[in-house]
């Protein structure tokens, strides 16, 4: 006969099991939580209680002129990146969509081997060449590293969409007199879409966050945000740094939540027309 | 498609075979499409990321800097047998060749290269080169003349050494980088305890990572649990919360973490307003705050793969188990564990190669006996700038990744056998 009356080794369980659950996420969200009051601090220590809320750190951050410069390199390259990323990245997930091709493995290992390679060894050796052809030290150098490293998310994301694509849909309206441009245009285009910005979001993030390449290709007037803040830790930690990663958190929020978006959009879609 | 008739058969197989021509044709016109479409993709890899890597790493073996500036010398230096100290006119050669490179400037290069083998042989050329008389001595004369200017010269160790930097290829900087090097005989043997660091930071590097994915594998497992078994949409909204941490930036969040664990940070004022402690303690700046820090980082790396894959474990197999009359605590053994054991398996992998190549965290809230293996290439790279050692300890970093990645690749293949 089964019983399930709950034993006191079981109520413990259950209560260590949701003890544990509620310490992770007090641990998961408490940097983000205490890092983003403390940097309306009016004081310029980084403990509770607030001296007052004042906005003198942003306003510091707003008005630095190395700031102003980072956040324009940040800018210049994350956009350059992604533009390239984005497009090289869905031309290569639609060349490789159902097609048979000699080597296809070989062509994705080299595709997806940006995720792999731990990225001190990918600054490490992009610094070696792009020194000798006089690319380290350039925004246009920091813009194709990046770019690298943003194909394979690119890639994958795109790759995942076209894979759940419907044919039938593709042969039915070819069957009923569209040629392949209209077909993409009406049809390809709306249903990978949301992947596609996904792809170029990712890849935005991935060289918005990037310190580790730029530590290695970026000289002081190249410097993106992260390489920033990476000087300002290793000088002195002011509060100014608060600001700006509290900022920071507010754009990945704000990139998370369209990600998000985009992936349940994708899903409604497909499964309307599916 | 009966075929009746003889000539029929012989039409249908003529058009079989215009078919089949016409269809080959098709598929190589698509495979054309397809990589005229993968192209752009991979060139621009090769070129701006693998061909670079490629051209870094094959620095960890090469030995260019003797014959590049004393090519006489290192020809004459790959003749010699190693015993004893080189012939006379061996030594005649070098000589030559120091006056001319020391005169011209080139010298700099050998003497560094020289002094990774020896500590201090780069000053000992230097002064050496610079104390030479200008005019030429006869050849008997020449041993007596270096050895009056170093001592050094009448030993065999500094001379075997410029042998060792003659060849075109070496082992010296991936030997080194295993804490190895060649004996005056040429056998492999343990490098002197006070040069001997590489081994110590590789099982750092490991154990380290080791304990962050342990931790991660401790911590993730539960919520992972716990966000696959609530209803859809309340386990949406505790999904962000994990989501949220792994698109804020990793600079971001340990910078977030230094602030916490200061001395005169959140964490400590706590603990003394709580009376847990009454001095604050060091919990940044050393193996504490590198694995808070880099746990926290890689949790939701580990959450994730073990997520999905409880996700499709059906409810039902725990409440059959229950039926059968098994405890909870049996059920979750012997039928939850084993399904989600893939996700395990896939998430400490994940976190454990990350784990592996971390730089920003250790740099930041590490201490200078927490420092990981990209530390010390960064170090070589950047401001020792010995490209051979960087490149030595990239490649060892880079081939254990791989072959971990392979490894699991093979046990997937044979997991899926199994389960299909």
């Amino acid at each position: 006969m089964p019983r399930h009356r709950p034993t006191r080794a079981t109520l413990g369980w259950h209560v260590a099991y949701w003890l544990l659950c509620t310490v992770v996420f007090v641990f998961l969200l408490a940097p983000i939580l205490v890092i983003v009051p403390l940097s309306f601090n009016a004081g310029a220590f980084f403990t509770y209680p607030l001296a007052g809320v004042s906005l003198r750190w942003y306003r510091e951050f707003f008005t630095g002129v190395q700031w102003q410069r980072a956040v324009e390199n940040s800018l210049i390259v994350g956009i350059g990146a992604t533009v390239v990323a984005t497009s090289l990245g869905t031309l290569a997930a639609f060349g490789l969509h159902r097609v048979r091709l000699p080597f296809r493995q070989a062509i994705v290992v080299i595709l997806l081997s940006p995720m792999v390679v731990p990225v001190i060894i990918t600054g490490v050796g992009m610094f070696y060449v792009y020194a000798r052809i006089r690319l380290a030290n350039t925004l246009g150098g920091l813009i194709v590293a990046h770019a690298a490293l943003g194909i394979p998310f690119v890639f994958v994301t795109v790759g995942a969409v076209l894979s759940t694509l419907d044919d039938n849909l593709v042969r039915a309206a070819a069957s009923l007199g569209a040629g392949p441009v209209r077909v993409f245009r009406a049809v390809v285009l709306p249903l990978i879409l949301p992947g596609a910005v996904s792809g170029a979001l990712f890849a935005f993030v991935t060289s918005w966050d990037d310190v580790v390449v730029a530590l290695f290709l970026a000289g002081p007037r190249q410097h993106t945000l992260p390489r920033q803040m990476w000087s300002g830790i290793r000088e002195f930690i002011s509060p100014t740094l608060l600001a700006v990663a509290t900022l920071l958190i507010v754009i990945s929020i704000g990139l998370m939540l369209v990600v998000e978006l985009l992936r349940r959009k994708g899903e409604r879609l497909r499964g309307v027309m599916g | 498609m009966s075929v009746t008739d003889s000539a029929g058969t012989i039409v249908d197989a003529g058009r079989g075979r215009v078919l089949r021509v016409s269809l080959r044709r098709a598929e190589r016109a698509q495979q054309v499409r397809a990589l005229l479409l993968v192209l752009p993709a991979i060139v621009f890899l090769l070129v701006t990321f693998i061909v670079p890597i490629l051209s870094m790493l094959v620095v960890a073996v090469e030995n260019p800097e003797l014959r590049e500036v004393m090519p006489r010398t290192a020809a004459a230096m790959m003749g010699w047998d190693g015993t004893g100290v080189p012939s006379p006119a061996t030594v005649a050669t070098f000589v030559r060749e120091l006056r001319q490179a020391t005169a011209d400037g080139s010298i700099g290069k050998v003497a560094r290269r020289l002094n990774y083998s020896i500590p201090g042989f780069r000053s000992v050329l230097l002064r050496t080169g610079r104390s030479l008389p200008p005019a030429e001595t006869s050849d008997a004369d020449l041993l007596a003349l270096l050895a009056g200017i170093d001592s050094h010269w009448a030993e065999p160790p500094y001379w075997l050494a410029l042998k060792g930097a003659a060849p075109a290829v070496t082992d010296f900087y991936l030997l080194a980088a295993a804490d190895l090097r060649r004996d005056a005989r040429g056998t492999i043997v343990t490098a002197p305890p006070d040069q001997a660091v590489f081994v110590t930071v590789f099982a750092r590097t490991f154990w380290v990572s080791l304990v962050v994915t342990a931790s991660c594998l401790l911590l993730g497992y539960p919520i992972a649990h716990l966000l696959a078994s609530l209803p859809p949409r309340r386990g949406n909204v505790l999904m962000i919360l994990v989501l949220l941490p792994f698109w804020t930036s990793v600079l971001v969040r340990t910078t977030a973490w230094l602030v916490l664990l200061q001395r005169e940070g959140v964490v400590n004022d706590l603990a003394v307003r709580l009376g847990i402690t009454t001095a604050r303690i060091e919990l940044v700046h050393n193996r504490f705050g590198v694995y808070v820090a880099m746990v926290h980082i890689l949790l939701p790396f580990m959450v994730l793969p073990i997520y999905s894959v409880m996700r499709r474990i059906s409810p039902q197999h725990m409440r059959a188990a229950a039926t059968l009359g098994a405890r909870p605590f049996l059920a979750f053994r012997k039928v939850y564990f084993p399904q989600s054991v893939p996700g395990v398996t896939s998430g400490c992998l994940l976190v454990f190669v990350l784990a592996l190549g971390f730089y920003v965290t250790p740099a930041l809230v590490g201490g200078g006996s927490d420092q990981l293996i990209s530390y010390f290439i960064a170090l070589f790279a950047n401001e020792i700038v010995n490209w051979g050692m960087a490149a030595a300890l990239s490649a060892i970093l880079l081939g254990i990744v791989l072959v971990l990645l392979a490894t699991y690749r093979w046990l997937v293949r044979g997991e899926l056998l199994r389960l299909g």
